[in-house]
């Protein structure tokens, strides 16, 4: 018989039951008449501490909670793709299909759907030998995605029987294993408890890019497949907007999005806008390859701590598959809350602001779930992790920011002054970092040109040149600088303008290939090189600058396109045509002097 | 049947404990019965027989002995029908204009549940306030939340009347239009301002007023915008109603809430404020909205006031993680004399972007707000620089950048009480604004646009 608890402390989502000595920590519980959803998360001597994943409100003191002898787990097979979940992987279309226009409590545990039946093509046969992650069958889910169905992991044998290929629920066994005169029959879907990362054969360098089309981030701040970043900012300043087009345009090949703890209507947008947007390098809608898990701002609280958990389970099992998986947490940082408004009602003993002293272990193993591997079906995979972080009244130095910072390869700092002159992305240039530089050189230079890597650091510098003149200029205004001085300023515009700030809602903006990036690149290069070298001729800025030239190569983004791909080239030879201009009428007025 | 208790075994601040109680349901309503008024209250925590109830009108002239207390058994729910429009209710849903009780046969759960996302239409269609720092710069969507971030003595109680007046709502839907009022902890002069303006603009007959003023009980506060927003609900999800939902002071809520957090002795996060603020705030925000299967809206104004003009502070600072968007107003552009003294770089509306342009207000919207920001910037950079160096030695191209942030304070931002400018007025005036600079500046703006708007 199961277990049974019964209710003797109920605060907020923390309930806390008597006769619990036969429940497992982390197990996961139905409680009271409603059968809430909860998750067991201590024990001591009968008692037993609850956490609930739905509204206890109307909760009564005395009802009962029930056991189901497993941990939290969520179930992984066909159907999980383009469909959106709550933070315990309950569908949420399905409950807007029962006619829940709001989330009821008490709706109990449902999952992906078990009546649909896909088309399933066996690839086992009778007398293979399977062991953990091979692929026995294939499921076209959506355009873009070919569901593999795997042997669990854990489990291996010769195959006994198969079923045809055919339309399956994920519910029928498909093919039986022996192992040792142990049988196993294999469905289409398998559960995996979503706090326990799946094993992978072993880890893998870090060492390709993950293409994004974002300038800053590509070229100055690049992510790597299997690597992580964290995005740090005030409100406004363009963390979800980031998160978005990280979610529209990687080149990865699942997109696993978190709202974790965010606006309901941010989530309504994904789900109206991707079917209708088209994946670059395939022409499918985005939806086709998009996963999405809500728990927004108003939903419980410890669903919420659950909700990361969910995400990245599902990334893992697509990643076993040998797809490259980005996920994205927008925002990490109501986790973290969540996390310490359950330790408070815990009355656990709290660290820095009221946080947990775990608060920083919690985060860490969340991020460690990243990584390229190498499956245990011998298919190489990724997970990419992306994770926003709010930091309260937009100061870094608070313990989230601080504790992510220390884990993530990447942090694109969000910056509220350039959010607020409407510098987007607010990306700063002189904060923000990519550990993955390193390791992505050879990329770049098989992938995209043996000079990228140079040319970025090229740019860097002269920003980073600008922003100390900057400091002068401040007090004494621009006049004062040498010319040398000031067309680096020149160049910094171009490059802050026409470079660095990317317009998510303009349609050639939006998304950049690095072709495109690259060739933009060598446009600001050629006219800082030529226009450096009118300087050092004794040519003055004023002639130096051509303001329409100049605005041109600032617009150039909007201008390029496929359809135009001479463009740069035409930008190049007017850079050409104009300084060698200049030149030689200064080289004439030099020799009519001496 | 319910079970009465005679007896309370603590009485402190807003909270009551009482043991020995048998079957308490958390969040549930409890009526206070003392010698001569009645009380109202709701169980906070429980924990084995032992109750804390969280006491509405406050434990002021309670007495252990001389109560009777009993369990309802059920959250707070509230009685609703098309007969609230024009009425005016305490801070917990009484009646207190003398016109009545409300007879429904529903009643309705103030807590509310979360809306489905699945559910959820994302809003598109903007609303005119005539306000041309709002329709330029920070556009207002129906079904938005947009908070306005006040400080002390400034003229937040003006610009919402403004907006409510001048709100354009097409004629055919003008009849499916409604104000709910939240008053949090304003003052008597306040709210009747309020009420003096919705009788002015002759709505009074659809505006729901739900009045919980500085001297009534600080904890009512919690209740007050929870009744407000089940009130909107209904009218835009049963009525089919376009909701307009005005909530002040926000700040006044979040401090009645740290009250009682610390009277529970919680542990606090920044500023005394409870760690579960931002989902407390989140619960009365995420109800604005539309939902697909529904004609009505619900569009959030809440107003809230800054201590020391501190955007930093907890309360705007997890608004505006909430809220989408927020419309900050600026003491020295008040001290200038410009009303409204909007300061729209740290506003921002994030709904725009899809109600704006060419299906919805005109074409060059998108690229003009965007010029416009980048350009007033600008000239704050331009402004500290002057200031050290004096405006005359600034180059030709910054003077003009100064002649432009004057304009665009003296003749943009600053606008009468009673004037009521439309879109194409104020995006004119953005191009007129634009025309002071060197067109070269203009690198937000697709030039075709520039050539068709710019005007010299
Ligand atoms: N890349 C971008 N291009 C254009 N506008 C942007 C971009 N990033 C951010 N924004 C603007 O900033 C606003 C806030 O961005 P958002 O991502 O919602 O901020 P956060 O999540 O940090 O609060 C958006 O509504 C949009 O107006
Ligand atoms: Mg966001």
């Amino acid at each position: 018989m199961a277990n049974q608890g019964k209710i003797i402390n109920i605060n907020g989502p923390v309930v806390k039951a008597v006769h619990m000595e036969g429940f497992m920590v982390r197990e996961m519980v139905m409680v009271g008449e409603k059968k809430l959803i909860g998750e067991v998360i201590s024990l001591e001597k009968d008692l037993g501490t609850i956490q609930v994943y739905e509204e206890t409100s109307g909760l009564r003191m005395g009802e009962e909670v029930h056991g189901t002898g497993m941990p939290l787990c969520v179930k992984l097979g066909p159907g999980i793709i383009g469909n959106i979940f709550d933070g315990i992987e309950r569908p949420l279309s399905k409950i807007y299909d029962s006619g829940q226009k709001f989330i009821p409590e008490g709706i109990g545990l449902i999952s992906i759907d078990e009546s649909k039946k896909w088309d399933v093509r066996i690839l086992a046969k009778p007398g293979d030998m399977l062991d953990s992650g091979d692929v026995f069958a294939v499921v076209q889910e959506t355009s873009m995605v070919d569901h593999k169905i795997m042997v669990p992991p854990g489990i291996k044998g010769r195959v006994t029987e198969v079923a045809e290929s055919g339309s399956y629920n994920i519910r029928q066994t498909l093919v039986a294993l022996e192992n040792q005169g142990k049988k196993y029959e294999l469905a289409m879907y398998q559960e995996w408890p979503v706090r326990k990362p799946r094993p992978v054969a072993r880890r893998m360098p870090i060492e390709k890019l993950l293409v994004t089309g974002q300038r800053v981030i590509d070229t100055f701040f690049p992510l790597a497949k299997g690597g992580t970043a964290a995005i740090p900012g005030g409100f406004g300043t363009g963390k979800t907007i980031t998160q978005h087009q990280l979610a529209k345009w990687s080149d990865a090949d699942i997109i696993v999005y978190i709202g974790c703890g965010e606006r309901g209507n941010e989530m309504t947008e994904v789900l109206e806008d991707f079917p209708k947007l088209k994946d670059p390098r395939t022409g499918k809608p985005l939806m086709d390859r998009t996963v999405l898990i809500a728990n927004t701002s108003n939903m419980p609280v410890a669903a919420r701590e659950a909700s990361i958990y969910t995400g990245i389970t599902i990334a893992e099992y697509f990643r076993d598959m040998g797809y490259n998986v980005a996920i994205m947490a927008d925002s990490t940082s109501r986790w973290a809350e969540a996390l310490r408004e359950i330790a408070g009602r815990l009355e656990e003993m709290p660290a820095e602001e009221g946080y947990p002293a775990y608060l920083a272990s919690r985060l860490a193993a969340f991020y460690e779930r990243a990584g390229y591997v190498k499956n245990l079906n011998g298919t190489e995979g990724s997970i990419t992790v992306i994770g926003a972080v709010s930091p309260a009244g937009g100061d870094f130095s608070e313990p989230v920011t601080q504790a992510t910072k220390r884990i993530v390869g990447a942090f694109l700092a969000l910056d509220r002054e350039l959010a607020y002159a409407r510098h987007f992305p607010s990306i700063n240039w002189l904060s923000s970092y990519s550990g993955y530089v390193p390791m992505l050189g050879g990329w770049f230079k098989e992938n995209v040109a043996p000079d990228m890597m140079a040319l970025r650091v090229k740019m860097l510098r002269i920003l980073q040149e600008e922003n100390k003149l900057m400091d002068i200029v401040k007090l004494v205004g621009e006049d004062v600088l040498p010319d040398d001085q000031r067309v680096i300023l020149e160049i910094s515009r171009i490059i802050k303008m026409g470079y660095l700030q990317q317009n998510a809602y303009h349609p050639q903006d939006s998304y950049v290939p690095l072709s495109r990036q690259y060739r933009m690149l060598k446009v600001i290069e050629r006219l800082y090189d030529r226009a450096y070298s009118c300087v050092k001729n004794g040519i003055p800025l004023s002639k130096i600058k051509d303001e329409k030239l100049f605005s041109d190569i600032i617009m150039m983004k909007y201008n390029a396109s496929d359809e135009k791909p001479g463009l740069f080239q035409e930008l190049e030879e007017r850079i050409d045509r104009y300084y060698d201009g200049l030149e030689s009428v200064y080289k004439e007025g030099a020799a009519n002097e001496s | 049947m319910k079970v009465k208790y005679l007896k309370l075994d603590k009485a402190e601040g807003p909270l009551i404990v009482m043991n020995e109680v048998e079957g308490a349901v958390y969040d549930e309503i409890v009526e206070i019965q003392m010698p001569s008024e009645r009380r109202m209250g709701k169980v906070v925590q429980i924990d084995r027989d032992k109750v804390i109830i969280q006491v509405f009108q406050g434990t002021s002239g309670i007495s252990l002995n001389d109560v009777s207390v009993s369990f309802t058994g059920k959250p707070m729910e509230i009685p609703l029908s098309p007969e609230i429009l024009g009425r005016v209710f305490s801070g917990i849903a009484v009646p207190i204009d003398g016109a009545g009780e409300i007879y429904s046969s529903k009643y309705y759960n103030i807590n509310g549940r979360p809306m489905n996302p699945v559910a959820r239409l994302y809003p598109r269609n903007y609303i005119q306030t005539g306000i041309s720092s709002i329709d330029g710069l920070i556009t207002l969507i129906r079904g938005q939340k947009l908070p306005i971030f006040s400080g002390d003595g400034l003229p937040h109680n003006q610009v919402a009347a403004q907006i409510v007046r001048q709100a354009r709502i097409s004629d055919e839907e003008a009849g499916k239009f409604a104000v709910v009022f939240a008053a949090m902890g304003i003052k008597h002069d306040e709210a009747d301002y309020f009420r003096k303006v919705f009788e002015e603009a002759g709505v009074m007959d659809r505006v729901v007023m739900f009045m919980n003023l500085a001297d009534d009980p600080v904890v009512e506060r919690i209740i007050t915008p929870r009744c407000a927003l089940t009130a909107a609900e209904y009218l835009a999800f049963e009525c089919d109603m376009h909701v307009l939902v005005i909530m002040t002071d926000i700040t006044s809520y979040c401090e009645a809430l740290r009250e009682i957090s610390s009277a529970r002795e919680e542990v606090p996060s920044r500023k005394g404020y409870p760690g579960y603020l931002y989902s407390d705030l989140a619960s009365l925000y995420e109800r604005a909205g539309m939902l697909k299967d529904s004609k009505g809206s619900i569009t959030q104004i809440p107003i809230l006031t800054m201590p020391n003009d501190d955007i930093t502070h907890p309360v705007p600072d997890l608004t505006g993680y909430i809220t989408e968007g927020q419309i900050v107003l600026n003491r020295s552009l008040y001290q200038m004399g410009i009303y409204p003294p909007i300061n729209v770089l740290p506003s921002l509306s994030r709904l725009m972007k899809d109600g704006i342009g060419k299906e919805y207000t005109r074409e060059d919207h998108p690229d003009v707000a965007n010029q416009v920001f980048s350009a007033y910037s600008r000239v704050q950079e331009i402004r500290a620089l002057a200031q050290v160096i004096g405006e005359d030695e600034l180059s030709e191209t910054d003077k003009k950048y100064m002649e432009f942030g004057r304009q665009f304070e003296e003749r943009f931002a600053k606008q009468d009480f009673e004037e009521d400018r439309d879109i194409f007025k104020t995006l004119d005036l953005m191009w007129e604004l634009l025309a002071i600079l060197p067109e070269q500046e203009l690198t937000r703006i697709d030039p075709s646009l520039v050539k068709k708007y710019l005007r010299k």
